[in-house]
């Protein structure tokens, strides 16, 4: 241990490795209620040279490495479930290309989503990226190698679909390139050639570490607006969310719904957000988001609210910190949501779960989605806890496994699902899809280094 | 029970029919807005019921004093002709529900009833309101807005409840009689709208407008003349209580301020536009608040002065968009004390 710890210290520097009890603490947990699992180093690098060096040393000696970003999937993913080292790629934030003209911003991928926003503010007004509601230290690599999504997911999908491509560690130490960038300085596109970035994502880090990624950037209008439509029935908001994004003209579509023990039921509301070049271009594109919904205007079963200014502005802040402060509710700093991928048919269905749920561990549910591309949906179920309070941390955990299950059998993906969920959907999946997965991964990863715990049965 | 006191005997003898000729959001020919009247006191489908915009106007046209716009809305809701969605209806109902947590409080005159916008009370200040006490809330909350909804039931229901509640937690409680109504709609629901329903009101409310000028005068010395154009935007439920503008002429006079001359002011007022927002009529919305602040900018006004904070919200970044101040009455009063 102490040979290895010095072998860190030599390639990062003294300040940048811990073994000390009280940062392993730290990096033992994350804000969900997956129980803690301390690692034996805490490791920064500064390149990816210097993560080149430690997976080499760590592929030699056999020890667990487990990426991370910001630390705040809140399922868990970055404790080392069995000892090794914590990887933290903070210090990798490096902005490196932004192009103004084919839309991408090549980036390490410990960048956090706040400094690539403040900086595309400042260096480029007319571009943005799909910021996710997650605090803005989180990072562009983690959340892109989750198939995160935000307030562009409408018109770009999942953040993993902005990917143009990326340079990664093997964890046999090998530094590989995917997509354009593999074939031309530039870093468009993942097409024409086999889509090899597909090893990385979705993976929960046990495939190598990415150092570098392009991401697609988007237009960043002058006149930007929120629509809020309000419907009683929960039946009609998958067709609600069917019609609106036919319009193909909004840029983030988030559905709400909350179910509060003992407090006053509010109707399910559909938050729309759109922006344009010119006002009259936006009151245009306000006009044709009514005309796809009005149907249900015309017999009065729901409508657009009036907002008052303060709340437009509200709905108009990406990140929208309401999710942050949802999150402390209950203070004790604790936060987990099941987040689930799929179908958009399944609103009212995967509502009922939570419903359900929530009312048999007596537990209030806030439940949200964002809809991607006008293909499916983000659902999540976000069970309050005071993290302090180990029986409350208890009863969020089961509630929350419980509706992993639920949603799985009602056809929809625990998404950076927990450990515990992944065994689930493995039980759910085409087992040659998941012989698969074990095949890529033992020729990718022989020793079993990367985030070992993770995509395993048993 | 409160039965609305409208009589069909005066609208048959009627020869004007100003409550639907002077209507600004319908455009309508004598003899067919005679018809489509009298469809609607029969009870009979009409053009009103969805084209109304619910600006309240016509309780002030009507030269016979008759109820027209509560006569219209007592028809929308028996034939259930929704003015705004009924979802959007059902969250405002249950969001603004009395919550039947008042307690008796003890207030010092003078009293200022915030209704629903006790957010607002920080305006309760300087040497206009010095010493003033205020309460608000939704178990104080006048209700009159249900008009907009085509729900007179819920008035009926929940607004004598409210005057209790005032009377017994408040005023007995602090052996006060009177208070003042920061909201236009509050004067109007007591003087106008509750007799008209024959709800008893045992208390005398005050309209913020002739306390601010009584407290002008008493604050002379201290004013200093604001010498600038003012538009002022006329709410809805001033609509019930047109004795009362004569105030804000009043208050202009005496902070110095120029109640610029436009077409839309007065009798001829446009409304801020939320409830037409809230109608889903995104289009009129637009054009009722362009007319209206391109004719500010033409008078030359630098501020727009608002008596309802609703209104206020609805058009507060619009008016400033064009350059104009929005500002509400008493705060421009403030700036006229040099506060
Ligand atoms: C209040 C709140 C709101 C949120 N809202 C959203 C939202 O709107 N959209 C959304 O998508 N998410 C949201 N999240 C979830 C989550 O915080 C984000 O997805 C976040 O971007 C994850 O990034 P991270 O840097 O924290 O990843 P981490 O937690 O550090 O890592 C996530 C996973 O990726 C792996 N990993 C990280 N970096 C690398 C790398 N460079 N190479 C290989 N593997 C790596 C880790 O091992 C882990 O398995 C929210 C979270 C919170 C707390
Ligand atoms: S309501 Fe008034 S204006 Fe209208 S018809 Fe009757 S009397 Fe005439
Ligand atoms: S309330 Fe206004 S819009 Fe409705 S009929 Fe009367 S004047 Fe016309």
């Amino acid at each position: 241990m102490e040979k290895i710890y010095n072998e860190l210290k030599d390639i990062v520097g003294a300040e940048f490795v811990s073994n000390q009890p009280e940062e392993l603490f730290i990096y033992s947990r994350d804000m969900g209620t997956m129980l803690p699992a301390a690692p034996d180093f805490v490791v920064m690098p500064d390149s990816t040279e210097e993560v080149q060096k430690i997976v080499l040393l760590a592929n030699r000696e056999g020890v667990p490495v487990v990426p991370m970003g910001g630390g705040l999937v809140l399922s868990g993913l970055t404790r080392a479930l069995k000892g090794g080292m914590v990887m933290d790629l903070k210090r990798m934030n490096r902005i490196l290309e932004v192009n103004e003209t084919s839309r991408y911003a090549l980036v390490e991928a410990g960048t956090s989503q706040g400094i690539l926003q403040a900086y595309l503010k400042r260096h480029h007004p007319g571009l943005k990226h799909s910021i996710p509601d997650a605090p803005p230290i989180a990072t562009v690599g983690g959340n892109v190698l989750i198939h995160g999504s935000g307030h562009l997911s409408q018109i770009g999908g999942f953040h993993s679909e902005m990917l143009n491509g990326m340079e990664a560690v093997l964890p046999t130490g090998e530094i590989v390139k995917t997509g354009s960038c593999s074939a031309s300085p530039y870093w468009f596109s993942r097409a024409p050639l086999p889509d090899l970035s597909g090893l990385f994502i979705g993976w929960a880090g046990t495939t190598g570490i990415v150092t570098k990624l392009s991401i697609k950037l988007f237009p960043a209008h002058p006149y930007n607006d929120a629509r809020v439509f309000i419907t009683g029935d929960i039946e009609l908001i998958a067709d609600v969310l069917h019609r609106l994004t036919g319009t193909q003209l909004t840029e983030d579509i988030t559905a709400g719904v909350s179910c509060i023990i003992g407090r006053v039921q509010i109707f399910p509301m559909v938050i729309i957000n759109y922006g344009a070049d010119t006002k009259e271009e936006l009151t245009w594109k306000r006009n044709l988001i009514r005309a796809s919904v009005k149907k249900y205007i015309d017999d009065k079963t729901g409508g657009f609210a009036p907002l008052p200014p303060a709340s437009r502005a509200d709905l108009l802040k990406a990140p929208n910190p309401q999710p942050t402060q949802v999150a402390d509710e209950k203070k004790g700093g604790g936060f987990e949501y099941v987040g689930s991928i799929m179908p958009i048919e399944l609103f009212a269905g995967a509502y009922n779960i939570g419903v359900e749920i929530s009312k048999k561990f007596g537990i209030d549910n806030l439940m949200a989605a964002r809809i991607i591309g006008g293909h499916c949906m983000m659902f999540s179920y976000t069970y309050t806890f005071n993290r302090a309070i180990d029986a409350d941390v208890d009863l969020a955990r089961n509630a929350l496994h419980e509706t992993n299950n639920a949603v799985l059998k009602l056809g929809g993906i625990p998404w950076k699902a927990e450990a515990p969920a992944q065994k689930e959907i493995i039980k759910h999946m085409d087992p040659n899809t998941f012989q698969l997965m074990n095949r890529l991964r033992s020729v990718l990863d022989p020793k079993g280094i990367m985030n070992p715990g993770n995509w395993e049965v048993g | 029970m409160y039965e609305l006191k409208f009589n069909e005997k005066i609208c048959e003898k009627c020869k004007s029919i100003d409550c639907l000729m002077k209507c600004q959001y319908m455009d309508l020919g004598l003899d067919e807005a005679r018809e489509e009247w009298k469809k609607l006191i029969r009870g009979d489908d009409s053009r009103v019921l969805g084209d109304c915009a619910t600006c309240y106007a016509c309780e002030e046209y009507c030269p016979n004093k008759n109820h027209p716009f509560y006569m219209i809305v007592e028809r929308q809701e028996e034939k259930k002709a929704w003015p705004v969605p009924i979802p959007l209806t059902e969250q405002q109902l249950l969001v603004m529900r009395p919550r039947g947590r008042i307690k008796p409080q003890k207030l010092r005159a003078p009293v200022v009833n915030m209704c629903a916008f006790p957010m607002l009370q920080g305006t309760i200040r300087g040497k206009l309101f010095e010493g003033a006490s205020t309460f608000g809330g939704y178990d104080v909350f006048c209700n009159i807005m249900w008009l907009h909804f085509a729900r007179n039931s819920t008035i009926r229901e929940r607004l004598p409840k409210m005057i209790d509640n005032i009377r017994n937690n408040y005023l007995k409680e602090s052996g006060v009689d009177e208070f003042i109504c920061f909201h236009d709609e509050c004067y109007g629901t007591y003087t106008h709208l509750a007799p008209a329903f024959g709800i008893e009101v045992p208390f005398k409310p005050i309209h913020l407008f002739e306390y601010l000028t009584r407290k002008l005068d008493a604050l002379k010395k201290q004013i200093r003349p604001l010498n600038e154009k003012v538009a002022y935007q006329r709410p809805c439920s001033n609509r019930l209580v047109p004795e009362t503008q004569h105030w804000v002429d009043d208050i202009f006079a005496r902070i110095g301020a120029e109640r610029v001359k436009r077409q839309y002011d007065r009798e001829n007022a446009l409304c801020c536009a939320g409830t037409i927002q809230a109608q889903q009529k995104d289009e009129l919305a637009d054009d009722v608040q362009k007319r209206n602040i391109d004719d500010m900018a033409a008078a030359g006004a630098k501020y727009c002065v608002f008596n309802c904070p609703a209104c206020f919200f609805t058009m507060k970044d619009l008016v400033a968009e064009r350059g104009i101040i929005p500002i509400l009455m008493s705060e421009l009063c403030h700036i006229a004390l040099g506060e």
